[in-house]
């Protein structure tokens, strides 16, 4: 039979390491195989999945919380406290045994590999190691695009399209609103539909800082985390979008990781991890994202809107691709921002070419990868697939950012795939003179589209030039590099648990 | 790296008295040799530890130790009493007595030391050669070689 025990102690240098030989010699006594991870202070050896998932049964003795201990979720489980574990081991061994049998058959395939937790070991190669960095940001992103997603959408179902302006103000179908300054009467001034918009929109505003925080805590652990968050954040703040994010992630992982790794005197050396490093680490990534990547989007943001709006003379189907293009290009970022309020500008002014052209090319990239998702399972991971499953809805809905877990897992694919399709359906609905008089929706407004037909087939085509670039892509790099399905597994092979998480 | 345990560090003789002032003795040992920087500081964070949870455990052993500011570097102190002293244990008093510092953090090479040394102590055949050691310089390097194998 084969066992997973994990010990641990309040201290972590004694009662955890004896518990765990205590096991093995009691487990080896009785003719059964058992793999023990010390949760320690002396590093921690995670069992591997692979050996999880071939556990008959799992021992926790453990006066502590056993850290990320739903990896072992699904096993038939026996607990006791550490004592337990030094001094009645045959009898925890036993108990194992007896609750291995007594469970149905079956069970013990039911635990999952553990798709969040992707985080790589040291020494793998730097693409491997930067992969895994993005995909645990992105595994630790996608519960909140989903939930906040999804929010927004039914905020759209049940209370249309202008239940945005309704709490946010602004135009809409050319009529006014006022914002709603206190949250508090969102209930009764809009209503439900309302409260979901709002709850939507604050879950959507931590999609940044979760996907850069949880970069800089895969790179750096604990200590990356409050580096990771802030940069999301001012990423936010300076409206970089989710590129801005993976930047400011990276670079608080990497600067909080090479804080840690500073020797100091053993006085201060306690203090590294919850003071020294997150302070250090905040102030400069912080900084650096303010001025020094902050003015630069502010000035390219400028410049692109006079490029735009200097662009009178050009056809309306350039336009179209343009905008189209610039939807995709960062997803909710700098770029998409700009295309999207001269889009915004064009209904307010009575153009409402512009509007259709930026609402069709944010709405495929989401449909798109979910459909890549459903052609092309193998290409995606298991994250990347569940991502997929709300995708529809989120694109449908115009919430480009439905694909940003699948751009920054891989951006390089992605992006490139995303600005094709977004570009030819943004030109196909200036060519089929598509309107739109509202400024989002998607499908839920298609009431105040102009060619409503012309509108579907414009969602058409983006989607599947997207889906077929992205999985031409990914097909490729596959074969060149491994199945991605492969590198995933790689790298959750590799994979420790998230230390004291 | 210093030895984690040499014979300054090993008390063969511990009076039957009580669990506190065993720990001070064998501390006392640790703060001679230079391990433990404040002794009164030190045994402040072993006997916050003690009080979580009793640190006996049957077969006759006391492991009372603590991660501490105070430490210098990871060291172990040995004391026998034969006539045991109660360190919380269900079966009985502690005849092996095992004293742990470690420092605050750091060192995780001298962690990795304590760490294989807590699983000598389950077994018994370890315990039993302690019995038997004539001096401390023997006891210390029974021990040396046990956590080294």
């Amino acid at each position: 039979m084969n066992i997973v025990a994990v010990t641990s102690c309040p201290t972590g240098i004694a009662h955890t390491y004896m518990a765990a030989e205590a096991l093995e010699q009691a487990a080896k006594a009785a003719g059964h195989t058992i793999h023990v991870e010390t949760q320690g202070s002396a590093g921690l050896d995670a069992v591997s999945p692979e050996v999880i998932a071939a556990a008959d049964a799992v021992i926790f003795a453990a006066d502590v919380e056993v850290r990320e201990r739903q990896r072992f979720d699904g096993k038939p489980l026996v607990t006791g406290t550490v004592k337990d574990g030094i001094n009645h081991a045959d009898d925890l061994v036993a108990r194992a045994v007896a609750a291995a049998e007594k469970a149905p058959a079956g069970s013990t395939s039911a635990a999952a590999a553990p798709d969040l937790v992707t985080k790589t070991e040291e020494g793998a190669s730097f693409g491997t190691q930067l992969r895994g960095w993005l995909m645990t940001g992105v595994s630790y992103m996608i519960p909140f695009v989903a939930a906040g997603g999804l929010l927004i959408a039914l905020a759209f179902i049940i209370g249309g399209g202008d239940v945005v302006n309704q709490v946010n103000g602004g135009t809409y179908n050319g009529k006014e609103y006022e914002a709603i300054t206190d949250v508090s009467t969102i209930l009764s001034e809009v209503g439900i539909a309302g409260v979901l918009f709002k709850l939507g929109a604050l879950a959507f505003g931590l999609l940044v800082p979760v996907l850069a925080g949880f970069i800089a805590f895969a790179m750096a652990d604990r200590p990356g985390l409050a580096p990771g968050f802030v940069a999301g954040l001012v990423a936010s703040e300076i409206g970089a979008g989710f590129l801005g994010g993976l930047v400011g992630g990276l670079l608080a992982g990497g600067l909080a990781l090479w804080l840690s790794r500073i020797q100091v005197p053993a006085a201060v050396r306690g203090m590294m991890p919850v003071l020294v490093v997150p302070l250090l680490a905040t102030a400069i990534v912080g900084f650096l994202m303010l001025q020094i990547v902050g003015p630069p989007i502010a000035d390219l943001q400028t410049a692109l809107t006079d490029w735009l709006n200097g662009l009178d003379g050009a056809s309306s189907i350039v336009l179209g691709l343009i905008l189209g293009g610039m939807m995709a290009v960062d997803l909710g970022g700098p770029v998409n921002k700009v295309a999207y309020t001269f889009g915004v500008a064009g209904v307010a002014s009575g153009s409402f070419g512009p509007m259709a052209a930026v609402m069709v090319a944010g709405m495929t990239p989401p449909i798109a990868m979910a459909l890549a998702t459903v052609l092309r399972p193998k290409l995606f991971n298991d994250a990347e697939r569940k991502a997929g499953e709300s995708a529809w809805l989120l694109g449908g809905s115009f919430i480009t950012e439905g694909a940003i877990p699948f751009a920054a897992a891989d951006p390089l694919r992605v992006l490139p795939s995303a600005i094709l399709g977004s570009a030819a359906a943004g030109a196909l609905v200036m060519a089929l003179d598509v309107t739109s008089r509202a400024p989002h929706g998607g499908i839920w407004v298609v009431g105040l589209i102009g060619n409503p037909l012309g509108y579907i087939l414009a969602i058409l085509l983006g989607t599947g030039i997207t889906a077929a670039a992205v999985i031409a892509l990914k097909s490729h790099g596959a074969r060149k590099a491994g199945s991605p399905d492969g590198a995933a597994a790689a790298a959750t092979s590799t994979a420790r648990p998230a230390a004291q998480f | 790296m210093s030895d984690v345990i040499t014979a300054q560090f090993v008390e063969l003789d511990l009076p039957a008295t009580d669990k506190t002032t065993v720990t001070r003795l064998l501390a006392q040992r640790l703060a001679d040799g230079g391990r433990v920087t404040d002794l009164d500081g030190f045994l402040a964070d072993v006997a916050a530890r003690e009080e979580q949870m009793p640190t006996g455990l049957e077969g006759g052993i006391g492991i009372p130790h603590a991660r501490s500011a105070h430490v210098t570097e990871a060291t172990l102190a040995f004391g026998r009493c034969a006539e045991g002293v109660d360190f919380g244990a269900s079966d009985g008093p502690a005849r092996h007595i095992f004293l742990i510092a470690a420092p605050d953090s750091g060192g995780s090479e001298h962690l990795k030391i304590l760490a294989s040394l807590a699983r000598r102590l389950v077994h018994a055949s370890f315990r039993e050669a302690l019995d038997q050691a004539p001096d401390a310089a023997s006891a210390a390097d029974l021990i040396r070689k046990e956590i080294a194998s």
